[in-house]
């Protein structure tokens, strides 16, 4: 059995796979459980915001709540498309309402994957 | 005397809580220490049949708690060992009927004549759940090497280092051990089942033993008897060995490999 790992590594058994997901999904569950509940309501609104002056889908943000000795640290990542920035004139529409061009679609990251 | 509060649980359901809680009670009890072990799982109890006192409850844990009776009427000497005692739970209350200051008291109380109070913790994460760790000095954390079960146990361990006692007023944590209970050596050398080294890492708290998969245990519930007083049985063995490191002692894991059996035993023998 020693040598056939030897020959073979890491053959991907069931145990295998049992302990890859285990790690990914603790990961995320771990991250959330310490953050706040209110960090995924906070990147939406932000999204709606920055969505009225730049084009910007929901991937491209991050919030994250993170600490360091005493002092926490809010941390936000805006990340933006150098080839693709077309501002969205606020208000530029026609009927003076601010839009927010988001793409809602894709789930929200706002836990950095660890 | 100042007995010390040592809660078994799992969040996850069937992995071996009341077995466990029962041969940890009983093991500490057979190596000198004034033991008590209460049943937590108000309604559904069954830490009674394991101990093989069910017909010798009288008055439970909600009737002291809300007074109509005293502890020295609930509480049942075990028939085989004088140090060991089994504090049942009601049948028929639901589990709100825990008040966690009646519990509180119902603990301090029992701290004057007890080493050790063990507790038997339901399954989930409800108000059973919760009342049963919220008082505990250690917290152990039974685990199957299977994924649902090692998921649950990291939930557990999350809410035992913000909603015990300990977490609330700041002392010092829980003191959290991993009891990896019906680990079978042979599905783990075919790639079937998490190793040990898998659950530890991913776990991240320190390995108190580990028992192995053992059909002496469902012989030993059919009979009311806690699997430590099985002396023959490699459970029983692995949690005196658990019982001996929770002291302090130093022991090497045993049961770990793949049992080989001849011919002889296969055919006649018992396992």
């Amino acid at each position: 059995m020693r040598l056939l790992n030897l020959l073979f590594p890491e053959r991907r058994t069931t145990a295998v796979i049992a302990r890859e997901r285990l790690k990914i999904v603790l990961a995320h569950e771990r991250a959330s459980r310490e953050a706040p509940d209110f960090l995924p309501v906070l990147q939406k609104e932000l999204l709606d915001v920055i969505g009225r002056y730049v084009e910007i889908r929901s991937d491209m943000i991050r919030v994250n709540l993170g600490r360091s000795g005493d002092t926490s640290l809010l941390e936000i990542n805006v990340e933006i498309d150098p080839t693709g920035v077309k501002p969205t004139k606020n208000g530029a529409s026609g009927d003076g309402r601010a839009t927010a061009r988001t793409d809602q679609g894709v789930a929200a990251p706002w836990v950095k994957p660890s | 005397m100042a007995g010390k509060v040592i809660v078994l649980t799992s969040g996850k359901g069937g992995v071996g809580k009341t077995t466990s809680a029962a041969a940890f009670a009983g093991g500490l009890a057979l190596r000198g220490h004034r033991t008590v072990v209460i049943d937590f799982d108000v309604g559904l109890r069954n830490l009674d049949l394991i101990m093989g006192c069910e017909r010798r409850v009288v008055f439970d844990f909600i009737n002291v708690i809300n007074g109509d009776a005293k502890l020295n009427q609930a509480l049942i000497k075990d028939k085989r060992n004088d140090n060991l005692f089994i504090f049942p739970t009601s049948q028929t209350r639901d589990k709100d009927a825990l008040k966690r200051d009646g519990v509180g008291r119902v603990l301090e109380e029992l701290k004057d004549s007890f080493d050790y109070i063990v507790c038997d913790s339901p399954a989930g994460i409800e108000h059973g759940a919760l009342t049963a760790m919220y008082f505990a000095d250690s917290a152990i954390i039974v685990t199957n090497p299977e994924v649902s079960s090692v998921r649950d146990s990291d939930r557990i361990i999350g809410l035992l280092a913000s909603k015990s006692r300990r977490a609330e007023f700041n002392l010092e944590p829980v003191a959290v051990h991993l009891l990896l209970a019906r680990y079978s050596p042979e599905r783990v050398r075919k790639g079937e089942m998490l190793t040990i080294e898998d659950v530890k890492e991913i776990l991240s708290i320190p390995l108190l033993g580990v028992i192995p998969e053992s059909e002496s245990v469902l012989r030993a519930s059919n009979t009311g008897t806690p699997i430590v007083f099985d002396e023959e049985s490699p459970a029983g063995r692995a949690y005196h060995d658990a019982v001996a490191r929770f002291l302090g002692e130093q022991r090497e894991m045993r049961f770990l490999q793949p049992e080989r059996r001849s011919f002889f035993r296969a055919l006649f023998g018992r396992a």
